[in-house]
């Protein structure tokens, strides 16, 4: 039973393979659009989007079969004059807030938007703290 | 044997840097003055013990001895000798072996080397040292055991990560922990500086070396590994914004501050409290940064084991250690004496300016690495990459860079902004030449490449204006080592912005005999034959790149690599460097019409990044040298002067 479990298995993933195998790439992964101008805003938007099967690489910058899907996608679609912030919206939608890396403001992330003006402020409030004590000591050495 | 020895090494430097810390902590509570006496020789025995440990391993590993877990899991007796050898630390429990034998050898450095230091001050370093050291030790003999047998030899290995396979790897990982080591020393220090009340120049002089030194290192290994990821990858990225690029840009950002503040204190005797606040956060990005990598709790190739168990030791850790600091810091910062001022106007005032900036920028960069990890705690995967880094990043980067070009123009205490003025007047005319230049001939580029240009070719030549009317042969070597290092962020930023403005990328299916046209070149695509190396077997291309105008020639041997254990497919990417770009040929799969996918890039003046940075290396390391130069002169000149005095008494 056993034997038959794991031959089954065997099979299965020999199966799966040769199905990866044999599917061709779709055309527009690895072929770029004819108008220079359309093909840099599909890169553009690429390179903003993650490669979920990947480590940490936008889907420009990879040779998982499933990055090659989304490269056709984001090129017949800006190809077919979709605006590329409404493909982005699409992909969200699809695959969740994860596929894209530019993070948009909403509930779960505002404080990463407001962390560089936090942070701006600090710096101000900590520069203003010195120049004030720096004034006096001007003061006192004049 | 081999492995039954190295572990016994290990467990007697383990008990020794607790001897270390007991002693320590005994002879400065005043209830053993003896124990004072023997730190010094048991941190250099203790360095010697985990050294030899670590050597076992490296044995262990080139033998191949398949009886050992930790080779049989990632060793192969097949393997080139070089990755039987980087492959020691090419895993988990290897890698934190070679951690703990750099500390243990700083100890001995410390112990052997440093002489000015207060000797509470000193004990107390070394104390705080062994605190650190213990707990990594603990780490890797309750949780991490790179010495464990199998109970029976497994009849091969397992093999490396073929990614792993490169010369890359015997140079990256040992100089980045090199890095994060020393800023446990530069930590050490602080926290032995904190404990005895004795944070001022002669703290910071002590401490200075070990930062330049972990912030050139890690200068190399930031380098290294971003140019290793270029090349090995096959898409020409050099820098993804990944949580472990970050882990080791975090430090570097710290260390950065760090240099620049104990400098001031240094020379000045400003800049007490801070310093020390930046020591510690220094360190805590490499803790942050070994927890990151580390516990599994990101997926990447630096990522060797998932394993909860390692995650929650490494966070407790970075818990003890890191609140223990912060909790030393808010006890005793109050204690610490302000000293010098200066005006906001002035060097210290730059630098002040710089720092702040800095720690802005490791703020954006600790947050965005860290908010992902946040709100998937709480439900929902989010990503933060490049449109989040880019831009905040250079909302905080690019001011931060003009400050640099004015900072070293500007004297101590205070100085004149008219001066200043009529100095920087050079640089902005360059940069204003370039934007002139970039719009004119540079077609439309983005806003972020159009400035990092500009601003990359203002601050080279401010950079160079300290060394103006001065003796170049007379001149110190750490103003070299300044004006050296600040080129080099220039070089780099300049490579970076024309790397993104003017990168020509061609994705094409081609077929034997068929040409194509990238940047100044013209490709040819001749043959692809099979090719076989030590342990994998290939397909190789062969590509002559001919220059379009002049008609020169070259050939490019792009491979596409099949590694059998682990079997895996890697592309091998043919470059060609030339001194204003390089030419990125990568040989892809092949399409059910039989024509091979091509990917083609020519990328201007990409190479200007590592130069860069192996400039900011090189600026470091005058700086060292020339600081410690002048150190054993100021000693000597001490000791003479106390010989002189003494011979004046003798014949009085």
């Amino acid at each position: 039973m056993r034997l038959l479990v794991i031959i089954t298995m065997f099979l299965g993933m020999v199966g799966m393979a040769v199905a990866q195998q044999s599917m061709p790439p779709a055309p527009y992964a690895y072929q770029q659009l004819d108008d220079p101008a359309q093909e840099a805003e599909a890169k553009a938007l690429m390179e903003t989007l993650r490669c979920l099967k990947c480590q940490s690489q936008s889907i420009a910058d990879s040779d998982a079969p499933m990055a090659g899907d989304m490269r056709h996608q984001v090129r017949t679609r800006i190809a077919a004059g979709e605006d590329p912030e409404a493909i982005r919206a699409w992909l969200v939608e699809r695959y969740g807030d994860w596929v894209s890396y530019a993070p948009t403001v909403s509930a779960v992330t505002w404080p990463l938007w407001a962390a560089p003006v936090i942070l701006l402020l600090l710096a101000l409030f900590l520069m203003r703290g010195r120049f004030r004590r720096a004034h006096t000591d001007d003061g006192k050495d004049s | 044997m081999i492995a039954e020895a190295g572990l016994a090494c290990l467990w007697l430097a383990a008990a020794l840097s607790l001897l270390q810390l007991l002693a320590g902590g005994f002879s400065l509570a005043g209830k053993g003055e003896q124990l004072a006496s023997i730190i010094r020789p048991v941190a250099i025995v203790q360095g010697i013990l985990v050294a030899i440990a670590f050597v076992m391993l490296i044995w262990l590993f080139l033998r191949t001895d398949l009886s050992v877990k930790l080779v049989a899991m990632n060793s192969h007796s097949a393997k080139p000798f070089l990755y039987k050898f980087a492959g020691t630390w090419g895993n988990h429990e290897g890698s934190m072996l070679l951690w703990v034998t750099i500390m243990g050898l700083s100890g001995s450095c410390i112990a052997l080397l440093e002489k000015r230091l207060r000797s509470d001050t000193m004990i107390a370093t070394l104390a705080a040292q062994a605190f650190v050291s213990i707990g990594f030790y603990a780490f890797l003999l309750f949780s991490s055991n790179p010495f464990e047998r199998l109970p029976s030899p497994a009849p091969e290995g397992q093999g490396l990560n073929p990614l792993l396979q490169d010369p890359g790897l015997a140079f990256h990982p040992p100089t980045l922990y090199i890095g994060y080591v020393g800023l446990s020393v530069a930590f050490s220090f602080a926290v032995g500086a904190l404990i005895t009340r004795n944070v001022g120049p002669v703290f910071a002089r002590a401490m200075r070396p070990w930062v330049l030194g972990a912030w050139i290192f890690l200068t190399l290994g930031i380098t290294a590994g971003s140019y290793w990821a270029y090349y090995e990858l096959g898409w020409g990225g050099w820098w993804f914004w990944d949580p472990v690029e970050n882990a080791s840009l975090m430090p570097w950002l710290a260390a950065t501050a760090l240099l620049h503040s104990v400098s001031v204190l240094a020379t000045r005797g400003a800049l007490r409290t801070w310093t020390i606040m930046l020591a510690v956060v220094a360190f805590s990005m490499s803790m942050v940064g070994t927890f990151l990598v580390r516990s599994g709790i990101l997926t990447s190739v630096h990522a060797f084991a998932v394993d909860p168990e390692r995650g929650s030791f490494i966070l407790a850790l970075l818990a003890i250690y890191i609140g223990g600091a912060l909790a030393l810091f808010a006890i005793r910062a109050v204690t610490i004496r302000e000293g010098t001022r200066f005006s906001f106007f002035s060097r210290e005032g730059a630098l002040v300016l710089n720092n702040v900036l800095l720690t802005a920028i490791l703020g954006i960069v600790l947050i965005g690495t860290l908010y992902p990890l946040l709100t998937e705690a709480m439900g929902t995967k989010v990503s933060v990459g490049p449109p989040y880094f880019n831009p905040v990043g250079a909302a905080f980067a690019l001011p931060m860079l003009v400050v640099m070009a004015a900072g070293p123009l500007l004297r101590w205490r205070g100085d004149s902004g008219r001066k200043l003025l009529n100095m920087m007047a050079l640089p902005a005319l360059v940069a204003a030449v370039t934007l002139l230049l970039v719009v004119l001939f540079g077609g439309q580029i983005g806003i972020l490449p159009l400035l990092g240009l500009i601003l990359a070719t203002g601050l080279a030549i401010a950079s160079i204006i300290p060394l103006w009317r001065r003796n170049l042969l007379r001149t110190p070597l750490n103003i070299w080592g300044m004006v050296i290092a600040h080129m080099g962020i220039a070089v780099a930023l300049f490579g970076m912005a024309s790397e993104s403005a003017f990168n020509q990328e061609v994705l094409v299916a081609s077929q034997p005999g068929e040409s194509h046209e990238v940047g100044p070149y013209t490709l040819t695509f001749n043959t692809i034959e099979p090719v076989a190396g030590p342990n994998w077997t290939a397909l190789e291309a062969n590509i002559t790149a001919k220059v379009t105008a002049s008609g020169k020639l070259d050939t490019l041997n792009p491979q596409s690599r099949n590694f059998s254990s682990p079997p895996t497919q890697t592309s091998e990417a043919a470059l060609l460097t030339r001194w204003n770009g390089q030419l990125y040929v990568v040989l892809g799969e092949e399409n059910v019409d039989g024509r091979w996918q091509l990917r083609l890039w020519w990328k201007p003046f990409v190479t200007f990044i590592w130069y860069g940075g192996l400039l900011i290396g090189l600026g470091g390391l005058l700086a060292l040298i020339g600081r410690t130069v002048r150190d054993i002169k100021r000693r000597r000149h001490d000791m003479q002067d106390a010989q002189n005095a003494q011979a004046e008494e003798a014949a009085a």
